[in-house]
């Protein structure tokens, strides 16, 4: 029913002699908003470096679109990687580049658009993203923490990709910023029929918006499914992650578990 | 066409959208826009697009304002998804974004002003470095550590490089001189062109101008990055006096290996020459080292290194300076350290200057 994104199949990883997954296989399908969780140091964020290419597993299959990764020309490479966009922990914005500059770069280097096409589009997705036009001119030193990351968002959007990933995105930001950060991401998954894939810590993420979730502990997959699903497992990093008194108390109950 | 195409049904226009309106594609649609001849009414039928991202929504908007606003015209075909995405963006598309817009003078007047402000902000670092020394530095909580390291780096580490440019130019010269020497006869001569003008003059000069390339730049980066990364405000946070931690054991770590430097350098300069003159014009080592004997006196070679102490201070003043007043954005540390290569340079040749001219009226 539905299909498969992308495909992890028997993936290692090995820093030196230091093992970071052992054999972890797992699939996230269109359309859906995607979790990876684990303690620090568990190797989430290499996890998804290794997803969108910026670094190869020691061994293991990784398909996106049905194509395996490590096979890729440089040509299909390119191709692929516009087709996701990425907004890393702390935005990432180029420092010497206005907001405006940094939303329209991928739009410039990879499209034939007219300046004032671009213009149009630059707009659309600051106010997709929930800025006022007047951040346009501002230069990313000059934003907050909230804005930088939504400018970042407005960046990975630009190319229109079909997925996202995000690595710790309401890390950083006020609670209410946060809530309106995990809502904007649900209604433009819902808008643009996007495929989220999110690093997060963030209870209230990961009980409101996660539809399925991996969680990482010991070098393998501790969990793996819906919440629900999640909650069912009995591994002791689930116990201590879901099951205190502060996570029953505050979401558990909702949930009938 | 591959976006359009336009039917006359009864007596109103039908103009069909078709093919994908993503991103790659808009350019081509707006250019396949212009080239249509349509005439009101007017329906746009969308059913027969395959594929719509944002960007092509966009430029769907634009095309229906564009029309609207010459005739009467009525959209069909679109689904739910279409229709949300087209009220979501139809109102971005009248936000006119804001542009900075600089005018020459502006520039010419920004950059006087900056320089102005930088040469007085330059001023206070001064007075703040030395007052700190007499207030926060005193013998027992000095960081000899960062010194000694900064030592190594700067002074070890440049011994290499300094041996083989000073070699380098203390052949030239001899090559240089021989050529004139010999036409008076004067070969000897040599030796005394070579002596003094290595001790007095190159040895320092080109010394401290690699230490500015390879010492003053790398200070400037550091301590930019620092910035960057709010360590330095961790540092002031938590007590620490930047001076005493990163200015003091540059400067004084630069004065010690300088002059150690420029010696090494002289004996390597003047071992070039003497290779040269060998070679140039047949002086035998013995020669040259009974004639430099002779001729080079103490006080050249010290007259030189006096020198050098100066030249240290500025490198590491000016690198040490540049690195505070690098900004919260990645390039200003390249143009910081730009600027402080570039000044530390010119300030070392022109404090040359001024030694040569008070040398000269001493008599010395």
């Amino acid at each position: 029913m539905k299909k498969p994104i992308i495909k992890v199949q028997d993936l290692v990883t090995k820093f030196g002699d230091r093992v970071i997954h052992d054999h972890i296989s797992f699939e996230i399908f269109e359309k859906e908003i995607f979790g990876i969780l684990g303690g620090s140091g568990s190797g989430k964020s290499v996890l998804v470096k290794e997803i969108i290419m910026l670094l190869r597993p020691f061994s293991g299959k990784i398909s996106i679109f049905g194509k395996d990764i490590s096979t890729l020309s440089f040509k299909e490479a390119q191709e692929l990687k516009r087709s996701w966009g990425v907004l890393f922990q702390f935005g990432a914005l180029f420092t010497s580049l206005t907001v405006a500059q940094n939303i329209a770069m991928p739009l410039i280097e990879y499209t034939t658009l007219s300046k004032k096409q671009i213009e149009h589009i630059v707009a659309a997705k600051l106010e997709l993203v929930g800025l006022k036009p007047f951040v346009a001119s501002m230069y990313p030193s000059e934003l907050s923490g909230g804005m930088i990351k939504r400018a970042a968002l407005a960046r990975a959007l630009a190319l229109d990709p079909k997925l996202l990933f995000l690595d710790e995105p309401t890390s950083g930001l006020d609670p209410v910023g946060a809530r309106n950060f995990d809502k904007l991401i649900q209604e433009l998954r819902d808008i643009l029929d996007l495929t989220v894939v999110m690093i997060t810590h963030d209870l209230d993420s990961i009980f409101t918006i996660l539809d399925r979730m991996l969680l990482i502990a010991d070098k393998k997959i501790a969990a793996y499914g819906t919440i629900k699903e999640v909650l069912a497992s009995t591994h002791p990093f689930v116990e201590e992650f879901f099951k205190n008194d502060f996570v029953k108390k505050r979401y558990l109950k909702e949930l009938n578990v | 066409m591959n976006y359009f195409e336009v039917k006359q049904k009864e007596n109103q226009t039908l103009l069909i959208c078709k093919g994908e309106w993503i991103i790659y594609k808009a350019s081509s649609i707006e250019k396949e826009f212009k080239k249509l001849k349509l005439t009101f009414p007017l329906t746009i039928d969308v059913s027969s697009v395959n594929d719509f991202d944002s960007a092509g929504v966009i430029e769907f908007i634009t095309i229906y304002k564009k029309l609207k606003a010459k005739g009467k015209i009525k959209v069909i075909g679109y689904n739910q998804k279409e229709l949300e995405l087209f009220k979501l963006l139809e109102p971005t598309i009248d936000i006119k974004l804001p542009h900075k817009k600089s005018f020459f003078l502006d520039d010419v007047g920004k950059a006087a002003i900056e320089g102005f402000k930088n040469f007085l902000l330059f001023l206070a670092f001064l007075g703040e470095t030395f007052a700190k020394f007499f207030y926060s530095i005193k013998p027992k909580n000095f960081r000899y550590k960062e010194m000694v390291y900064h030592i190594y780096t700067s002074g070890v580490g440049a011994l290499f490089i300094i041996a083989l440019t000073s070699f380098l130019v203390g052949m030239v010269v001899a090559y240089q001189a021989s050529v004139q020497l010999h036409k008076f006869g004067a070969d000897i001569f040599i030796v005394d062109t070579i002596g003094i003008s290595v001790t007095r003059e190159l040895a320092p000069l080109i010394t401290a101008i690699v230490v500015a390339g390879r010492s003053g730049s790398s200070y400037t980066a550091e301590i930019g990055a620092m910035k960057i990364t709010e360590e330095i405000n961790a540092m002031k946070s938590m007590g620490f006096d930047v001076y005493a931690f990163l200015v003091w054991p540059r400067i004084l770590a630069l004065v010690i290996s300088l002059p150690l430097l420029t010696f090494f350098a002289d004996i390597v300069g003047i071992y070039g020459g003497l290779i040269a003159s060998k070679f140039e014009l047949g002086i035998s080592f013995s020669q040259f080292v009974e004639r430099l004997y002779e001729v080079l006196k103490v006080k050249h070679y010290i007259l030189g290194l006096i020198k050098t102490p100066v030249f240290a201070a500025t490198i590491a003043l000016i690198g040490c300076f540049r690195g505070f007043l690098v900004s919260d954005n990645t390039q200003s540390i390249g143009l910081q350290t730009t600027a402080s290569v570039v000044n530390s340079i010119f300030l070392v040749i022109a404090f040359d200057a001024l030694f040569s001219v008070i040398y000269t009226e001493l008599g010395i």
